[in-house]
């Protein structure tokens, strides 16, 4: 029964073509980690309640464990996996914006995406895009320090021409 | 040189790009998987259970159902692993569904059809212990158990503390006011963001491989021992990085599943991995109370007795809630001195979620109980609050309620955390104050200690290995489950071997095969002991070094030092070998050699520890006591009842301070986790004992912009017993937080408030009088 509902699907990820064959009711989650390997993106409740799955769709943040794979063919998907030294990732390790490290690679995809998309983001904005994220570990005192930095540090740098 | 620096830990970039695995990121062709099927009532007998439908559905391998297994349990064994005649709690599992894929496994737990009759549930400590009440263990009498618990067969206590010290009666007949205070709670969760998962295979010479989220590896060899008769020899445990735990994943529940599941299918191997749901309800949650605080003092505020009664609800098993019960016990008063205690500390069994440590060990409820009573104290005694704690702060000299005498080095310094938190929060400006018709600010502040009551045998194990570089491995059965620890154990090994952190090595994942054991990473005891045993194997190694080098230096061992990369003679540097060149033993120029590879081993156990004498409680639970003096300050709505935690304090003694960006994130995450507890976690049960809110969409833990900002502080007295005089500090932030933040609202919203958690709608019917009923 199972084996007529799969299909092959060609996903752009962390810009590479992948091809895989998958269930069509399977999320874009379980296609990233069980067939492409990709784990850092976190199954934390498979609800789109805790964030942990995140990723980016066409530069949106998209919870992973909400999208069907089939839905993101044609589009382009990042994942922690594919973000090379993004100034995030540095703040986070310098803030100790993180301690078990489970909920950092959703955390990280979301902050990053508010900073490319709204590098003047104000503490409303800052907030209603971060809430849908739960770390447990640390106080978000620590997160809110290292999204803060980067988002000064853009904002003091010169524009690319 | 690397101790006190805020060293980055040594995952840090593995978890940042993504790289960091956690037990269910390993998957393998060919591993099976399963699924839990539940029991959808709190207490009921299970008349049939049929597994045709499911077995025959696609993919299907194997249905394991609870019939011919061992009872578990640590304390006491009362809990088989999957339920057979009776289910004890909603969501207890009464079978495993093994299939191909997690889908097929999914859609097979359905078509297993169980039939219950509903048995009356007992939804709560007090109802349970009413006459008449159902009883959950018809056999306790018959439950197998260690010596240091007492259950109470024909009831429904699993275990009770008593503990005794003075004279009562006296206590109270000196007493010019006496105050009664009670507090309840309901269980709650740890939420844990990596949810609980297991693996295991058998190998065909009957090798045992375990793969689990866990704080407790070396606990699951020995237990699949006690229950199933392995050989200890031949079980394997392995523990990647742990995503969360808390205390959640002290005990060990899903590790047994998966054997059962990989004995049914040959020994093939078999995942179980927790939904959200079921980690949050199926397995251990976190404990809930009933308590009430009598306490007896002089109108100038000092204490002269203390009368409390715990009621733990302990949940359908006792597992560790009956640690739990007793750790609330040994520390019954918090850090004050009391001549005159009476305590009696009841883990009750409940048709409820079982309940297991959760960070604090039983201290934030002991305190939220005792806090509370210490304010409505004040209030009747028309008192400084923080005036009666100082007044009563415990000394070095003072015993503890289990008769422990303190020292200067074992109690940390309460009194200058209290004046600390005094000068921070500006106490004497105001502790209440109207902004304007509608919103109210309000301190409130909690004292709070803990120590950490594990088995009086419980030991650590370090080896360092050497690289040819020069560099050292550190090989530790601590588990990182986020605390950094192995990171500060990297720089006590730097510290004690004069070198460059950045070549300390740390071996993150736990293979119980190659890694000394280290009891349980609970109990805020991984720096102390742990790094106890990093110094012995730090020592170990450079007496080696200094072996080797005296021979080729032809000096005495005695008159060389190791550091800064070399051995070399004190009286003269510039004699010197390069550890690089003996690591691996030396090679002289003609090819002779001396030594072999450096391996430092050390180990380390507690001293002196005793069980507690059942009659008065009498012994001596834990090595040291920590302190601390927080609180919370909050803004107030008068109008809707809702509030906003505009600040959170804390200041802790933490002997000595390792890695000061840690011990804040250690202290800033612990009262974060005690603040969302108190303001809006617990689960709510319906009149059948089934929970309502097992999700985290209806269950909903504190989220980015409802922190308060945290301003934390450390006092440094130091334990002279342990490395560099650290004490253990990734609890002690939780403890004050929900005294505080009820003292501050009961202040604010001028009424007691004494029930968890403080959501508006409590306040709102607090003051209007419980008649009022709930909306």
């Amino acid at each position: 029964m199972e084996e007529t509902t799969k299909r092959e699907l060609v996903l752009h990820v962390n810009g590479e073509r992948r091809s895989i064959v998958a269930r069509q009711a399977e999320t874009l989650l379980f296609v990233l980690r069980d067939g492409l390997g990709l784990t850092g993106a976190k199954p934390g409740c498979l609800n789109g309640d805790c964030g942990a799955c995140t990723v980016l769709v066409d530069g949106t943040p998209i919870k992973s464990c909400m999208m069907l794979a089939i839905e993101t063919v044609g589009k382009e998907i990042t994942t922690i996996e594919g973000l090379d030294d993004a100034p995030i990732q540095h703040a986070f390790v310098r803030h100790f914006s993180f301690q078990c490290g489970y909920c950092t690679p959703g955390f990280i995809m979301n902050a990053h995406a508010l900073i490319e998309r709204h590098p003047n983001a104000d503490e409303a904005a800052i907030q209603e895009w971060l809430e849908s994220n739960i770390c447990r570990c640390t106080s978000y005192q620590e997160i809110e320090a290292a999204v803060k930095e980067v988002l000064e540090a853009k904002k003091a740098a010169p524009t690319d021409p | 040189m690397a101790v006190g620096k805020s060293i980055i830990r040594k995952e840090a970039w593995d978890k940042v790009t993504g790289r960091a695995k956690y037990t269910n990121d390993f998957k393998e062709q060919g591993m099976l998987h399963a699924v839990l099927v539940t029991s959808p009532y709190a207490h009921a007998r299970i008349l049939s259970l049929d597994a045709r439908r499911a077995l025959a559905a696609p993919g299907v391998h194997a249905v394991v159902t609870g019939e011919g297994l061992p009872l578990t349990g640590e304390d006491m064994r009362d809990r088989p692993p999957i339920a057979v005649d009776k289910v004890r709690y909603y969501g207890e599992v009464v079978a495993v569904v093994v299939a191909d894929t997690l889908a097929q496994a999914e859609q097979a737990a359905r078509l297993v059809r169980v039939v219950y009759e509903p048995l009356p549930a007992v939804g709560s400590p007090s109802e349970a212990l009413k006459e008449g009440a159902p009883l959950l263990h018809e056999h306790l009498d018959r439950y197998e158990k260690n010596k240091t618990t007492h259950p109470e067969p024909g009831t429904n206590v699993a275990h009770r503390t008593k503990i005794r010290k003075g004279n009562i009666e006296q206590g109270f007949a000196e007493s010019d006011v006496i105050v009664e205070t009670s507090v309840s709670f309901a269980p709650s969760d740890h939420i844990a963001m990596e949810t609980r998962c297991a693996t295991a295979e058998i190998w065909p010479d009957g090798t045992i491989h375990i793969s689990a989220s866990s704080q407790s590896p070396f606990m699951i060899k020995k237990l699949l021992h006690t229950y199933f008769g392995e050989e200890t020899g031949k079980i394997i445990v392995h523990t990647p990085l742990v995503g969360g735990a808390y205390g959640g994943k002290a005990p060990v529940q899903l590790e047994l599943l998966a054997y059962l599941a990989s004995k049914a299918v040959g020994g093939r191997k078999v995942s179980v991995w927790n939904s959200r749901e079921h980690d949050m309800i199926t397995s251990p949650v976190h404990i809930g109370l009933e308590a009430t605080v009598k306490i007896g003092a002089t109108k100038e505020g000092l204490f002269k007795a203390m009368e409390i009664l715990f009621l733990f609800d302990g949940g359908a098993y006792s597992d560790k809630a009956i640690d739990v019960s007793r750790a609330a016990a040994v520390d019954c008063t918090g850090p004050y001195h009391v001549e005159n205690v009476f305590c009696d500390s009841l883990c009750v069994y409940t048709n409820r979620p079982y309940a297991t440590p959760f960070r604090s060990f039983g201290h934030c409820e002991q305190a939220f109980a005792v806090e509370r009573a210490i304010d409505e104290l004040a209030r009747t005694l028309q008192l400084d609050p923080w005036e009666v704690r100082r007044k009563n702060a415990i000394l070095p000299g003072h015993t503890t309620p289990t008769q422990v005498r303190l020292t200067k080095s074992n109690v940390g310094n309460m009194p200058a955390c209290l004046d600390r938190l005094r000068e921070l929060m500006r106490w004497d400006e105001w502790q209440r104050v109207e902004l304007d018709a509608y919103t109210v600010r309000a301190k409130g502040i909690s004292g709070g200690w803990k120590t950490s009551t594990i088995d009086t045998d419980a030991s650590s194990g370090v080896i360092l290995t050497f690289n040819s570089d020069g560099s050292v491995n550190v090989i530790s059965g601590v588990v990182e489950i986020g605390t950094g620890t192995k990171t500060v154990l990297a720089q006590i090994v730097a510290e004690r071997l004069k070198m460059d952190v950045d070549d300390v090595h740390v071996k993150m994942d736990i293979d119980t095969q190659t890694t000394p054991e280290h009891w349980k990473t609970v109990a805020s005891r991984g720096t102390f002991m742990a790094g106890r045993a990093a110094l012995a194997a730090a020592d170990d190694a450079i007496r080696q070094l200094k072996d080797i080098a005296a021979c080729v230096l032809r000096a005495s061992p005695d008159d060389l030092e190791v550091g800064f990369g070399r051995v070399f003679l004190r009286d003269d540097p510039a004699i010197f070998l390069p550890i690089k060149d003996i690591a691996y033993g030396y090679k002289f120029p003609n090819g002779n050699a001396i030594g072999g590879q450096v391996i430092g081993r050390g180990h380390y156990i507690l001293r002196h520890l005793t069980p507690l004498d059942p009659e008065t409680g009498a012994g001596k639970p834990g090595p040291e006591w920590g302190v601390c003096a927080e609180g919370v300050e909050i803004e107030f709505n008068r109008r809707d009842y809702t509030y906003r935690i505009v600040k959170a304090y804390a200041v802790i003694d933490a002997g000595k301070v390792l890695n000061p960006k840690a011990a804040l994130g250690q202290a800033m995450g612990a009262m974060s986790m005690g603040l969302s507890f108190a303001s809006r976690e617990g689960f709510l049960f319906d009149k059948e004992q089934r929970v309502l809110n097992p999700q985290l969409r209806t269950y909903r833990p504190i989220r980015f912009g409802e922190h308060p900002e945290y301003i934390v502080e450390f006092v440094e007295t130091p334990q002279i017993d342990a490395p560099y005089g650290a004490r253990g500090i990734g609890e002690h932030g939780l403890i004050g937080m929900p005294a505080a933040l009820a003292n501050a609202l009961s202040l604010a919203a001028g009424v007691p408030l004494n029930e968890l958690p403080l959501v508006p709608e409590l306040i709102w019917r607090k003051q209007k009088g419980d008649s009022y009923g709930s909306v």
